[in-house]
C-alpha cells in the first residue's frame, strides 16, 4: 500500500490566544507556538498502522515555506518514510482550490493507492481533501474515523455523522480520504525520534519540479482571498466574575443556588 | 441581472431540516432578488417537495429508491450534471456537505466558499462574506469570486430561518435528467448505519451538567470534575477532545457529533466554545463558563464567565459547596 498524506504546519490553538494585529491585516504571529495540524497527525497515525499491517510507504507531504519542514520531520519521527516540502514564492497566497492543484502535482508524479488528510486545519475549511479527489477522478469520503483493507483493490470505511452514528461503506482504490480525530490514538514522538530524522533529507519541490504553471495558483489566481481579521462580538457576552478566586466562587455558588444548579 | 441559486435540501422522514429556510434567508442576504431553486434527492419525496413550493420558486424533485439513503458520490455526479455552470449553490456545512461541496465546486468550476457566517454585499463581481478562524477566535472577511458561480456552505444556525412565505412555487421532475447516462460514484457504496452506544447515564435528560474540555489538561483531572458534579448533583459530560484521548465515553461527549443536550444548567470548564461543540446545546440553559483565555469563543455565549485557571478553580468550588451542606 503506498499511501500519501498531507500536513499543514498550523498554530497551536490549544497552545496560544489568537489575536489580531494593529492593522487587521493578519493574526498577530510574533509569539505563535506551531504544530502539525491535529486531524493531519491521525491522518499520519493511520496511513503508519495501514502500512505496518500491509507492507508499502508513507509519504508526508506539505505546501508552505522552509518552516513547513519540522512539521515533515516530526511526522517522520512518528514513522513516515518519506517527506516533500512544497515550496516556492508562486505558491503563497493560494486560496484552497490552487493548494490542491499544487498537491495533485506532486501527487501524480508518484503512485498512491490512499491519499489522507485531516478534515480541516486552522482556517476550518475543510476542502482540499474533496477537492483533490475530484481534480484527480477518484472516490472521496469525508470525516472518516475507521479503515480496514479489505485487499489490495478496497476497504471498508466508517464515516462519523450526526449524534454520534457511524456510517460504513466499501470504497474502491485509489481514493481520497479525509480523516477525524479519535480515529486512532496518535503515537507520542519523543526529542529522540526527532534526532534520528533530524538529518534525513527532505527534497523540495517547486512549480517548475511539479509542472505546475505559476500563474494558475498563488495569490493572482485565487478565487477566495481574505480581505481582514477582526475579533467579532457576537451576543452580549458574558457577565465576568471579579475579585479575587475566593470571591469568584462564593459569586458563583450564589447565582447556582439561584438559577437550580446546585441540586 | 439576480442570480440563480440552487439550494441542496437536507430531509429526514419525510421532514425538510432547519437549514432549508435558514440558506433561504442566506440567500436573500446574498441578493434579495434571487430566483431560488430547491434540490430534493430521495426516495417518496412528494411530501417534502410541497412542503418547499412555499418557500422556492422551483423545487427540483430527483426521486429514486437508489436515494434512499444520500450517497454524497452518487450525487455529486448527478449535480454536476443538471446544475448549470456559472450556478450558485447552497449547502449546510454538516457531515454530508463537508463530503459533498469541496468536489462539486471543482466539478462545476466555481469557486468554493466553506463554513460561511455572513454575506456583505457583492462588489465588482465579489461576493463579500464572513467565515470564523481559530476555532472561532477571530473572524475574517473575505473576498469570493462569484463570475464563474460558486458553492458555498453555510454554518447552521448562523442565519436565522426566512419565514415560510408564499413563493407559489413548481415541483419540477428532475429524475429522468437526472438518471440519464446512469448512477455515477459507484465506487463509494454504502453499506449500514451504525448507531452510537449507549452510555451507562442519559446526558441528554441531565438538569446540570458539569462538562469538561482539554483545559483539564491530564487524563487524572478529571476527578475535580467528577467530585464536583458530586457536589452539585449534576451529571459528568465533555467536549470532542476528551473523548478522543479516551479519558471518557463517546456518550458524554456533547455537540454535533455527539448528542443534543437541553439541561436548565451548563457549566463550561475549559472549553473554547466551537461551533460544533455549542451545535448540541439546546434548550437556552444558564451557561457558566470557566476559561483561562478572556478570548475564547465560549465567554460570548455564557451568561457567566470566570476567567481563572480551572485546576485551581474548581476544586475550591467543590470544596465551598461541600462545607455548606
Ligand atoms: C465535523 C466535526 C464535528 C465535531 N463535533 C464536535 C462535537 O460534537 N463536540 C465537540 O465538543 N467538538 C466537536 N468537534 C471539535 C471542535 O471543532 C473543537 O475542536 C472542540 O470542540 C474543542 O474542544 P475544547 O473546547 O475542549 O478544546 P480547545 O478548543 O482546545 O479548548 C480548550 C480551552 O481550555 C482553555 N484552558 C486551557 N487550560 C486551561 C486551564 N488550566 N484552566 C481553564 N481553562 C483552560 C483554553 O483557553 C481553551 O479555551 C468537531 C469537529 C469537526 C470538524
Ligand atoms: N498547505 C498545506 N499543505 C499540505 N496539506 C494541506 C495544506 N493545507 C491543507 N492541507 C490538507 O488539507 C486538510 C484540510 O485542510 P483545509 O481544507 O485547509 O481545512 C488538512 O488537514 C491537510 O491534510
Amino acid at each position: 500500500m503506498e499511501i500519501l498524506v498531507c500536513v499543514k504546519r498550523v498554530p497551536d490553538t490549544a497552545e496560544n490566544e489568537i489575536s489580531v494585529n494593529s492593522s487587521g491585516s493578519d493574526i498577530e504571529r510574533g509569539d505563535l507556538v506551531y504544530s502539525v495540524n491535529e486531524w493531519d497527525n491521525y491522518a499520519v497515525e493511520e496511513a503508519i498502522q495501514i502500512r505496518d499491517k500491509a507492507g508499502g510507504s508513507v509519504t508526508v507531504v506539505s505546501v508552505g515555506d522552509a518552516d513547513s519542514e519540522e512539521v515533515l520531520r516530526r511526522e517522520m519521527a512518528m514513522g513516515a518514510d518519506k517527506g516533500v516540502l512544497l515550496s516556492d514564492s508562486a505558491f503563497e497566497g493560494s486560496d484552497g482550490k490552487g493548494l490542491a492543484s499544487i498537491l495533485k502535482a506532486e501527487i501524480e508524479k508518484g503512485k498512491y493507492d490512499l491519499i489522507l488528510t485531516g478534515t480541516q486545519a486552522d482556517d476550518g475549511a475543510g476542502q482540499i481533501g474533496g477537492m483533490l479527489a475530484a481534480m484527480l477522478n477518484l472516490p472521496y469520503a469525508s470525516l472518516v474515523n475507521r479503515i480496514e483493507v479489505l485487499d489490495g483493490k478496497k476497504i471498508k470505511l466508517g464515516r462519523e455523522i450526526a449524534g454520534g452514528n457511524q456510517e460504513i461503506s466499501e470504497m474502491d482504490l485509489p481514493c481520497v480520504l479525509s480523516i477525524q480525530t479519535g480515529i486512532n490514538e496518535p503515537r507520542y514522538v519523543g526529542i529522540r525520534g526527532i534526532r534520528k530524522v533530524a538529518s534525513v533529507e527532505i527534497p523540495v519541490h517547486g512549480a517548475s519540479d511539479l509542472g505546475v504553471n505559476p500563474g494558475s495558483v498563488g495569490k493572482a489566481a485565487a478565487g477566495v482571498s481574505r480581505v481582514d481579521y477582526y475579533v467579532p462580538a457576537l451576543g452580549k457576552g458574558a457577565e465576568l466574575l471579579e475579585g479575587s478566586i475566593e470571591e469568584k466562587v462564593e459569586k458563583l455558588i450564589e447565582l447556582l443556588k439561584s438559577k437550580g444548579g446546585i441540586k | 441581472m439576480a442570480l440563480q441559486i440552487y439550494v441542496y435540501i437536507l430531509h429526514k422522514d419525510g421532514v425538510v431540516d432547519d437549514t432549508a429556510l435558514e440558506m433561504v434567508a442566506a440567500a436573500g442576504k446574498l441578493d434579495p432578488a434571487a430566483s431560488l431553486t430547491a434540490v430534493v434527492f430521495g426516495s417518496k419525496t412528494d411530501a417534502v417537495c410541497n412542503s418547499l413550493t412555499a418557500s422556492f420558486k422551483e423545487v427540483w424533485k430527483i426521486d429514486n429508491d437508489a436515494f434512499s439513503y444520500p450517497n454524497s458520490e452518487v450525487i455529486r455526479g448527478i449535480l454536476a450534471r443538471i446544475i448549470p455552470k456559472g450556478s450558485m449553490v447552497l449547502v449546510a456545512h454538516d457531515h454530508f456537505g463537508m463530503d459533498l461541496a469541496p468536489g462539486l465546486s471543482i466539478k462545476l468550476d466555481g469557486t468554493y466558499l466553506p463554513d460561511t457566517v455572513g454575506f456583505d454585499g457583492i462588489e465588482g463581481g465579489k461576493l463579500k462574506a464572513v467565515r470564523q478562524e481559530y476555532g472561532g477566535q477571530v473572524s475574517t472577511h473575505v473576498l469570493c469570486d462569484i463570475s464563474g458561480g460558486a458553492v458555498i456552505t453555510i454554518r447552521a444556525g448562523a442565519f436565522r430561518a426566512a419565514e415560510a412565505s408564499d413563493a407559489g412555487g413548481a415541483v419540477v421532475d428532475k429524475t429522468a435528467d437526472a438518471l440519464a447516462g446512469g448512477l455515477p460514484g459507484g465506487a463509494r457504496r454504502f453499506i449500514e448505519i451504525v448507531e452510537a452506544e449507549v452510555g451507562d447515564v442519559d446526558i441528554t435528560k441531565s438538569e446540570i451538567l458539569v462538562s469538561v474540555g482539554r483545559g483539564i489538561g491530564e487524563q487524572e483531572n478529571i476527578e475535580i470534575i467528577k467530585e464536583l458534579a458530586k457536589a452539585v448533583g449534576g451529571d459528568v459530560s465533555c467536549s470532542r477532545p476528551i473523548v478522543d484521548a479516551k479519558w471518557l465515553e463517546k456518550s458524554r461527549q456533547v455537540g454535533t457529533s455527539g448528542l443534543t443536550v437541553k439541561p436548565k444548567v451548563y457549566m463550561a470548564l475549559g472549553i473554547s466554545g466551537s461551533f460544533q461543540h455549542l451545535g448540541g446545546i439546546k434548550g437556552s440553559p444558564f451557561i457558566v463558563a470557566v476559561n483561562k483565555n478572556p478570548k475564547a469563543p465560549i465567554f460570548q455565549v455564557a451568561e457567566i464567565g470566570v476567567i481563572e485557571d480551572l485546576l485551581e478553580f474548581v476544586p475550591m468550588l467543590t470544596e465551598k459547596i461541600n462545607e455548606m451542606k
